[in-house]
């Protein structure tokens, strides 16, 4: 009698146990759903007022009332294609230099730590050193080349925004190349190739997909960073006219302007952040697919 | 026959010579950004410095006492919304490795990680200030929270995933119940590895500066009420940074040189808890 109470105690905790843990899995997924869905009913005034238009819509007039998203799109655009360009050299240097020359030992260790740290490095900071040193160092750039040299714009900020990826792709392409099999490098190697070609012809072809997703989650990270390009790219809300010229991005307009805005300034601001949601949400998705279903792979060869 | 030999050779050295200068171009950048900051910072702080109050401009001195303990309660806030349900799920998603719910949370803490801060920051915006109509802590400590969640998660199951099964297995054969299994087995075996995991993302959310800018907002004054605006690291960084006056422009570094060997200590203090109190299996 005693054990059986005993017994329906414990199934009592352990039904309340378990209850929990769904739960609190669950409320994970709401939070997510519950950002979308919040950013979609608080961009509904814009949505109505400009649909698709938006995103075509050259001028962002607050006077007129007029929205249109397409500075900050290009904006994020130039910025992150530009940073990404910038970076992959470095961050498949790294890779390779961490993941096939020096797998461990002090300079392996070196690199390692020092690629953490810069991506431990908090945003605004960059922000801060970009203003003090690559600013007068584009402005002289731009007068050597001839266009106003306004120091910030595009093209300081994707300088900074290149720097602030490459620990992010480095480690993810690092990752990859280790996980090449061993056996496919020993044959090459057995057949007399030198090691660049092994990591010409092996490596590289092998880890390609996983680099990919490496530079594509890079991408996510470009887009969305906002502090640091908030203070470098010089807060213009017209289109650009090249990469030396003033701008916006997407996430740098909404940290400028929304703690002022109210009504259909808010709501446009809210619009762009549901696109900025989403996109991110797309690359992020599809950059962990790949990499998952290489892990994947890759087990079952070792198996 | 030879000259082919030796060319293949010529590249293999060029390729490796490349890699590794490349890879050494990249850690200009960081030797810079300490640089700058030892230089600018250090001279700056002193015990004024840290223990004052932000002063209007045309008065000297002053500094970011009030900023310290703001970031101090930001995150003391995030981690109380943010630990014991990040610890939750991920003794779910352990628990769970396969099923639809468990590869739906998985991807969602996935997108999770991935969306923007300054997204969170609008979020907690609408969810917080807007229905309370004012900037609070209490927003920060929400936003900031929300960005920790995915990567307490997902320490948390991926640390728990590494304990060998029969660890379990021999605690349910003894009678154990599940739970008690779990609270007192597999959990303390896995502490080192989910403190880490806590230790990182505070180490994520000390810098933060975009989803604090309409939700703690900033202040000047010392505030230790959560329901007002407070003043963190990071913000007062950015205010002073982007002032004209080249006084608080030091005064931004100094502040730097306090945030930075911040996160660097919670980084190194997770490396060390995860190498010292790692439990070999």
């Amino acid at each position: 009698m005693k054990m059986g109470k005993q017994q329906t105690g414990t199934d009592r905790s352990e039904r309340r146990f378990t209850k929990t843990l769904m739960v609190s899995a669950v409320l994970i997924a709401c939070l997510l759903f519950a950002i979308a869905l919040t950013l979609l009913i608080e961009s509904i005034p814009a949505i109505k007022t400009f649909g698709l238009g938006f995103f075509i819509g050259k001028t962002w007039n607050a006077a007129s009332e007029k929205f249109g998203a397409l500075p900050f799109l290009v904006g994020t655009l130039l910025t992150s294609f530009l940073a990404l360009l910038i970076s992959i050299p470095f961050s498949i240097a790294i890779s390779i230099f961490l993941g096939e020359y020096f797998k461990e030992g002090a300079l392996s260790t070196f690199l390692r730590s020092s690629v953490e740290v810069l991506a431990g490095i908090p945003s605004v900071i960059y922000g801060l050193w970009g203003l003090f040193l690559l600013m007068p160092l584009a402005r002289a750039i731009e007068i050597r080349l001839g266009v106003p040299p306004h120091g910030v714009g595009i093209f300081t900020s994707s300088l900074i925004l290149a720097i602030m990826v490459i620990p992010f792709s480095a480690s993810i392409g690092r990752e990859v190349i280790t996980l090449v099999p061993s056996d496919l490098k020993e044959a090459a190697y057995s057949l007399g190739a030198t090691r660049f070609e092994v990591l010409k012809n092996i490596v590289i072809p092998y880890a390609r997909s996983g680099i990919i997703a490496g530079i594509l989650l890079a991408l996510g990270r470009a887009i969305g960073e906002t502090m640091a390009v908030t203070m470098l790219i010089g807060n213009s809300n017209f289109l650009p006219t090249g990469i030396f010229s003033p701008a916006n991005t997407m996430a740098s307009v909404i940290a400028n302007e929304f703690a002022e805005a109210t009504g259909i300034v808010s709501s446009s601001l809210i619009y762009i952040a549901l696109v900025l949601f989403l996109v991110t949400m797309l690359v992020n998705i599809i950059g962990n697919y790949i990499i998952q279903k290489i892990s994947i792979e890759a087990s079952k060869e070792v198996t | 026959m030879e000259d082919h030999v030796r060319m293949r050779l010529i590249k293999n050295h060029i390729f490796k010579g490349t890699v590794v200068l490349f890879a050494f171009i990249s850690l200009l950048p960081l030797l810079l950004i300490l640089y700058y900051i030892t230089k600018n910072g250090i001279s700056v702080i002193n015990w004024d410095f840290l223990m004052n109050l932000p002063r209007p401009i045309g008065e000297t001195g002053g500094g970011v006492f009030n900023a310290i303990i703001g970031t101090i309660i930001l995150i003391a806030l995030s981690c109380v919304f943010s630990i014991p349900f990040g610890i939750a799920a991920g003794i779910y998603l352990a628990e769970n490795s396969v099923g639809k719910l468990g590869n739906l949370v998985r991807l969602c803490v996935i997108v999770l990680q991935g969306t923007p801060s300054i997204v969170i920051g609008i979020i907690a915006y609408l969810w917080v200030v807007a229905p309370l109509h004012t900037f609070s802590a209490l927003s920060g400590g929400v936003a900031l929270s929300i960005m920790m969640l995915p990567v307490i998660v997902k320490t948390t199951e991926e640390t728990l995933k590494l304990i060998p099964y029969h660890l379990k297995e021999a605690s349910l054969a003894l009678g154990v119940p599940y739970y008690k299994t779990i609270l007192k087995v597999i959990l303390p075996s896995g502490l080192s590895g989910i403190l880490t995991g806590i230790l990182l993302s505070v180490a994520r959310i000390t810098g933060e500066t975009a989803p604090l800018l309409f939700t703690a907002f900033g202040s000047q004054f010392m505030n230790w009420n959560i329901f007002k605006p407070i003043d963190s690291l990071p913000y007062r960084i950015f205010y002073y940074a982007m002032s004209p006056y080249p006084e608080w422009h030091t005064f931004a570094w100094g502040a730097s040189f306090i945030l930075v060997v911040l996160t660097l200590a919670f980084n190194l203090i997770a490396r060390g808890v995860s190498i010292k109190w790692k439990i070999q299996f």
